[in-house]
């Protein structure tokens, strides 16, 4: 087994049509659905949602002195909205929750093993 | 290591013919992609698949000449790569895990389980399915196909494409790392999952073709590319007889290649499909190429690569551009602009709406397209003005073309084309080679 990252990827400022409240309640239901099936599969291992990026704080090593500075750590565009880390036999049934994952929540998802010393 | 039997005391074994180098290489290059996917199977792991090969390449660079050919060479290669795969991993401390685990594979949970229902596959249809994966690179799959299924040197891909050797060998081991990695299966995709990943499969191939056709590396990379993809091809034919756009790929490549040698005049240059010498065209692959477009149209599932080679087919069936059923080539490409409906298709049904409705009705069609960087399209804006009677337009468009074309006999035509405009009447025609 192998264990994957699904990351959320999120565009800041994207526009989108606004939903209703119905239509947020059905995205819920979805996710939720979703992630019931990825616990009965034995695939989840643990998921999250993160905050906005302005929330990040970014902490370093500077001139053998710990730094703490607002973050995020990368200016960009698009950040890690959240993640799915989930555990399948190949790399094929981890692409199979990703597309699962990403007609529910509509925003790309990249999907990156972790490491481990059998692979490379 | 000394051979037991090298040296003057040698037996004599007249009945084995003698080989040379070039004949074991030849050998290998036919062999090789079977024994690299069976021992990608049995151990997991394509460098030491690959290593093993090379191993046993280098055994019968010595063995084979002296003793003559073993009875059936590609059961040899296989046999003796497995026996060197062995051979290393015991010498490397990591190879002792990876011999358990591959003795845990075959004892436990060997084949049955893990085979689809009924056919033992073929290694190589596997490997193909992994080397062409989607989470893949195109110029990867391209890569490792050839390295691996194709059999050729990491020096002989990089030379096809004009990439640096070192370029080419760091782009084969980022694509080996990520297949094991990111644990890319080793087995041919269900019959749902086809639609899919069967295209990814056929593109490479087709790639791996034009690539040769236009090589700008020359005729020999031409002839290993083109030849791979047609090897290819057949193979993917052999192993998957029931789709047909693996057959109309066959098809496509074979009619292509009856005239890829009468496409180039002896001096380098290009010869356009109006001016090509037709008797030098290779009646063997027409042959071949027509009797599968028909058996493709009886089974009437059409795709992109079976009516490409309907196209084909019904070039090679005419005698001359003029004699050229123009009307039902119109008809294919509207078939195919439903299926593919890419700019570059709509530009090769424009043309041949030119040959039906003349020039003002494919220009019309022509210039609604969005395909500036593509130097078809200029050439052939520049032959449908020159039909117009606008030499000057013409001529620009044809400058445009030929700092466009990838190949030298592409850009001295095109460029030939520009200056030869003021000339008397146009020798030149539509463009299609």
């Amino acid at each position: 087994m192998t264990q994957y990252l699904l990351s959320v990827h999120s565009v800041a400022g994207e526009v989108r049509d606004p939903m209703t409240p119905e239509q947020m309640q059905q995205a819920f239901q979805q996710i939720n659905g979703l992630e019931e099936e990825m616990k009965t599969a034995g695939a989840l291992v643990f998921s999250g949602r993160l905050s906005e990026p302005d929330t990040a704080t970014v902490v370093r090593m500077s001139g053998g002195e710990v730094m703490t500075t607002d973050g995020p750590f990368v200016e960009a565009k698009e950040h890690l909205g959240g993640f799915y880390i989930i555990e399948s036999d190949d790399l094929d049934a981890a692409l199979d929750w990703a597309a699962k994952t990403t007609a529910v929540i509509g925003a790309p998802i990249e999907v990156r093993p972790f490491w481990d010393s059998h692979g490379a | 290591m000394r051979d037991s039997d090298a040296g003057p005391a040698r037996p004599t074994r007249d009945a084995a013919p003698t080989i040379d180098d070039a004949e074991v290489g030849r050998i290998f290059r036919e062999e090789s992609g079977r024994s690299v996917a069976t021992l990608i199977r049995v151990f997991g792991d394509i460098d030491v698949a690959e290593d093993a090969v090379q191993d046993a390449f280098a055994l019968a660079l010595r063995k084979w000449p002296g003793e003559g050919l073993p009875p059936n060479p590609g059961g040899w290669i296989t046999t003796t790569s497995r026996n060197c795969a062995i051979d290393r991993l015991r010498r490397e401390s990591r190879g002792h895990e990876l011999l358990r685990e591959v003795a845990v594979l075959r004892r436990g949970d060997d084949r049955p389980a893990q085979e689809e229902a009924g056919s033992v596959q073929d290694d190589r249809l596997r490997l193909i399915f992994t080397c062409c994966h989607p989470a893949l690179s195109t110029e990867a799959q391209v890569a490792l196909t050839l390295r691996l299924l194709g059999g050729l040197a990491t020096y002989e891909v990089a030379r096809a494409f004009l990439v640096a050797e070192p370029t080419m060998a760091q782009r084969l081991v980022r694509a080996k790392r990520k297949i094991k990695a990111a644990r890319i299966p080793y087995r041919v995709p269900q019959a749902r999952e086809l639609p899919q990943r069967l295209p990814p499969v056929l593109a490479v191939i087709y790639l791996i073709y034009t690539a040769g056709a236009d090589s700008p590396a020359g005729q020999n990379a031409s002839d290993i590319l083109c030849g791979e993809a047609i090897r290819l091809a057949r193979l993917l034919v052999s192993l998957m007889a029931d789709e047909p756009e693996v057959a109309g790929l066959l098809a496509l490549l074979l009619l292509a290649e009856s005239r890829r040698h009468a496409r180039i005049a002896a001096d380098g240059t290009l010869v356009l499909l109006r001016d090509q010498d037709r008797s030098r065209w290779n009646r063997a692959m027409i042959t071949e190429g027509q009797a599968i477009v028909r058996a493709c149209l009886r089974g009437n599932r059409p795709g992109r690569y079976q009516l490409q080679a309907a196209i084909n087919a019904l070039h090679a069936d005419a005698v001359s551009m003029e004699e050229t059923d123009w009307s039902q080539i119109v008809a294919l490409y509207d078939q195919l602009l439903s299926v593919a409906p890419t700019p570059v298709v709509a530009l090769n049904r424009a043309v041949a709406v030119g040959e039906v409705d003349g020039p003002a009705a494919a220009l019309a069609l022509v210039d609604g397209l969005d395909l500036d960087g593509y130097h078809p399209f200029h050439a052939t804006r520049a032959d449908l003005l020159r039909r117009l009677h606008r030499p000057g337009d013409a001529v620009d468009a044809y400058q445009t073309a030929a700092s466009l074309a990838p190949t030298a006999a592409e850009r001295d035509f095109l460029a030939g084309q520009a200056e030869r405009l003021s000339d008397v009447a146009g020798l030149d025609g539509p463009w299609i080679t």
